[in-house]
């Protein structure tokens, strides 16, 4: 009789397993009553937030228009995100260190990009990049989870050169199959770095639900097998991302080491604007994120049964909101395009002669 | 003025530069408590502390990936990958990351950090251990490559990689640290990149080499001078950007050229080498460009290279060949 046969099984062993699905942390639920602990000063931030938050969505919803009319190249919609970028990047100072993937120009904007800017890259313009004097801010990574690593990295650094800041990777449900989150998390619990990596889990990495990116039940418990602590939270109530990401940064200033926080929300757009999520998602699905539980929706109906709200306010909101987009299309619009040397001036510290010869020769019309 | 090995001069380029900058970090697999696998890295943990001279988990990605993210935030990493071919683990973030940060961000961030990575052929290591990837970096914009072939040349490179303002891809040949001593002075100094230098004048044919096949230029031009042959010998020692005008003032002079290296030929750096030749010393040549080179395999088992690699005698046969009519 073979071992293997079923008849002689192996019961006495130790199993590690964690199968637990706990339901995201809450302050507000989706009617937008409270029912966890709101931060002190939740009146002000709130009234910060959401007329931030009307801007984002008006801006993302231009953006793709935008692109529709030839005016911008590929660009990736936030909508439904905005609570959990603004609820994260609410918590953080100018001096601590940002790693943001393409997906945040919610919170980007929120911690100082200029709406014009942040239209550049899109833009294809050779200046996207060329991120705001006095913030330590990286601009959109492209590859996925590559940014992890450097927010580790520049994580260490804050850590050698004693200071108190933080350091913080942002990306989405996707990137934690890749091997860069694996070894960022790794290497940043080990040496107990002050880090936290934000994980915006919006359902799908373009068309792949996030089922078929791990097979544990939750983003947030995967800081178990590293030795750190995770957290879940609504992505979609802004107070339960603040609350979390403060909890997070204050262990990181304090020197406790890295958090992964996993924010739960959905993209309500499609991946970019070359993506037809139609494919892959049921009406049905979009249906159930769509209304009940979008975080601008959530924050307006607390701001109104505090008495902060009204129809009038909301108005004049938006209003201000499309004002703004306008502005940030006509700046980003009459920013003038830069010559081809735009693209040799910086792949050095001096530009070597190989290279300065090339370009002499283009001057020249030879090859 | 003491006598050093590569791998001595290497260890003592990174102590002084630890000592004369704050921000410099050394770290890797076995660079601590263990000194490297090499001894590059011998005693720097006892004197520096374990904060600047780190030992990493066993991870590629995340030893460059976090160099590129210190050296954003003002640090000056040297990270060390402890084999070339366990590179290929982290081409990402070397060719789509630290390559790019300064074009990426237009100068508003810049990624200097020096990865170094002990390579080449000779000493019978398991597979991976032994490769010549050089042509990968040279192909990628915004790195400079350098390689050493003497102990002078491994403290005054290393130091200049690390003062340098862009991300640097450090290659010791492995074959070299622990070759030969000459004289290496106990002070800093900086060998300059970007510069060739010529180890021996000649008029008749020019041998380009870097890292571990100099000496094997070298060998050869002294067997050949007997039958009144007179080779120059260029060592690149800079590999991107390439040190043109060198190689177009030797093969000027001597209107002959032997390429040789380690590396596969397919797409070799020696392919870049010969058709610079043709563009800027195409009417000096008196023969067709010669290359020696590894074959178009991957790096054989040690039972194999020596025939695979080129040799003193595959190299004099090509200065026969293009010393013809």
């Amino acid at each position: 009789m073979s071992a293997a046969s079923g008849e002689n099984e192996v019961e006495d062993v130790h199993v590690y397993r964690f199968t637990e699905e706990t339901a995201p942390d809450q302050v507000l639920n989706e009617a937008g009553e409270r029912v966890g602990e709101l931060p002190e000063n939740a009146a002000d931030l709130a009234l910060q937030w959401y007329p931030f938050m009307v801007f984002c969505r008006k801006f993302d919803e231009r953006a793709q228009l935008l692109q529709r009319q030839g005016r911008l190249g590929t660009y990736a919609p936030f909508r439904g995100q905005e609570a959990a970028q603004i609820g994260s990047f609410a918590a953080l100072r100018p001096d601590d260190w940002i790693f943001p993937s393409y997906r945040e120009l919610a919170g980007m904007m929120y911690h100082g990009l200029e709406p014009w800017h942040a239209l550049l890259k899109s833009r294809g313009h050779p200046n996207a990049g060329h991120m705001p004097e006095g913030l330590n801010m990286a601009p959109a990574q492209i590859a996925i989870a590559a940014q992890v690593l450097h927010a580790v990295g520049a994580g260490w650094a804050c850590k050698l050169q004693g200071t108190d800041r933080v350091s913080v990777a942002y990306f989405g449900d996707g990137a934690t199959s890749e091997g860069d989150f694996h070894e960022g998390m790794n290497f940043a619990s080990v040496m107990q770095l002050p880090v936290v990596f934000f994980c915006q889990n919006n359902q799908y990495a373009i068309s792949v639900p996030v089922k078929r990116q791990t097979a544990s039940p939750t983003i947030a418990q995967k800081a178990i097998a590293y030795g750190m602590e995770g957290l879940r939270v609504d992505g979609n109530d802004v107070f339960a991302v603040y609350q979390a990401m403060r909890y997070a940064v204050d262990r990181a200033r304090r020197g406790d080491g890295p958090t992964l926080i996993e924010a739960v929300t959905y993209r309500l757009g499609p991946h970019t604007t070359a993506d037809d999520p139609t494919r892959y998602r049921d009406a049905a699905d979009v249906e159930a994120w769509a209304h009940r539980r979008d975080p601008l929706v959530r924050l307006r109906a607390w701001l109104t049964r505090q008495g902060l709200w009204d129809d009038a306010r909301q108005a004049a909101c938006e209003a201000e909101a499309e004002a703004r987009v306008r502005r940030a299309v006509e700046e980003m619009e009459s920013c003038p395009n830069k010559p081809l040397e735009e693209a040799v001036l910086h792949v050095y510290a001096e530009t070597p002669e190989s290279l300065a010869s090339q370009l002499g020769a283009r001057r020249k019309g030879a090859t | 003025m003491p006598k050093m090995t590569m791998i001595e001069a290497i260890r003592d380029a990174l102590a002084i530069a630890l000592r004369e900058d704050p921000r410099v970090v050394v770290f890797g697999e076995d660079v601590g408590r263990n000194g490297g696998v090499f001894r590059a890295t011998d005693g720097l943990q006892a004197e520096f502390g374990e904060a600047r001279v780190a030992d990493t988990p066993l991870a590629e990605k995340a030893i460059v990936g976090t160099a590129v993210g210190l050296a954003m935030a003002g640090m000056k990493p040297v990270a060390e990958i402890q084999f070339l071919g366990f590179a290929y683990e982290a081409m990402d973030q070397i060719a789509a990351q630290l390559a790019r940060i300064r074009f990426r961000t237009q100068g508003r961030f810049t990624a200097p950090a020096v990865i170094r990575a002990p390579y080449g052929g000779g000493v019978r290591t398991p597979e991976l251990h032994s490769d010549s990837l050089e042509a990968l970096f040279a192909h990628t914009p915004g790195l400079v490559v350098a390689t050493p072939s003497r102990p002078y040349d491994a403290k005054g490179l290393l130091l200049a990689a690390i003062h340098a303002q862009d991300p640097v891809i450090f290659l010791e040949p492995i074959r070299l640290y622990r070759a030969f001593r000459e004289e290496v002075p106990s002070d800093a100094y900086d060998v300059p990149l970007g510069r060739a230098a010529v180890r021996r004048e000649g008029s008749d044919v020019t041998l380009i080499a870097w890292g571990p096949t100099v000496t094997v230029a070298e060998s050869a031009a002294d067997q050949v001078s007997a039958r009144g042959i007179d080779c120059e010998v260029l060592d690149l020692r800079t590999l991107a950007p390439l040190d043109r005008s060198a190689i177009q003032a030797s093969v000027e002079k001597t209107g002959r050229a032997v390429i040789v290296h380690e590396a596969v030929r397919c797409a070799g750096l020696g392919a870049e080498i010969a058709a610079t030749i043709m563009e800027l010393a195409f009417y000096h040549l008196r023969a067709p460009i010669e290359r020696v080179t590894g074959l178009d395999t991957p790096y054989p088992p040690p039972a194999l290279e020596d025939a695979w690699l080129p040799s003193v005698t595959r190299v004099v046969e090509a200065i026969e060949r293009v010393m013809e009519d």
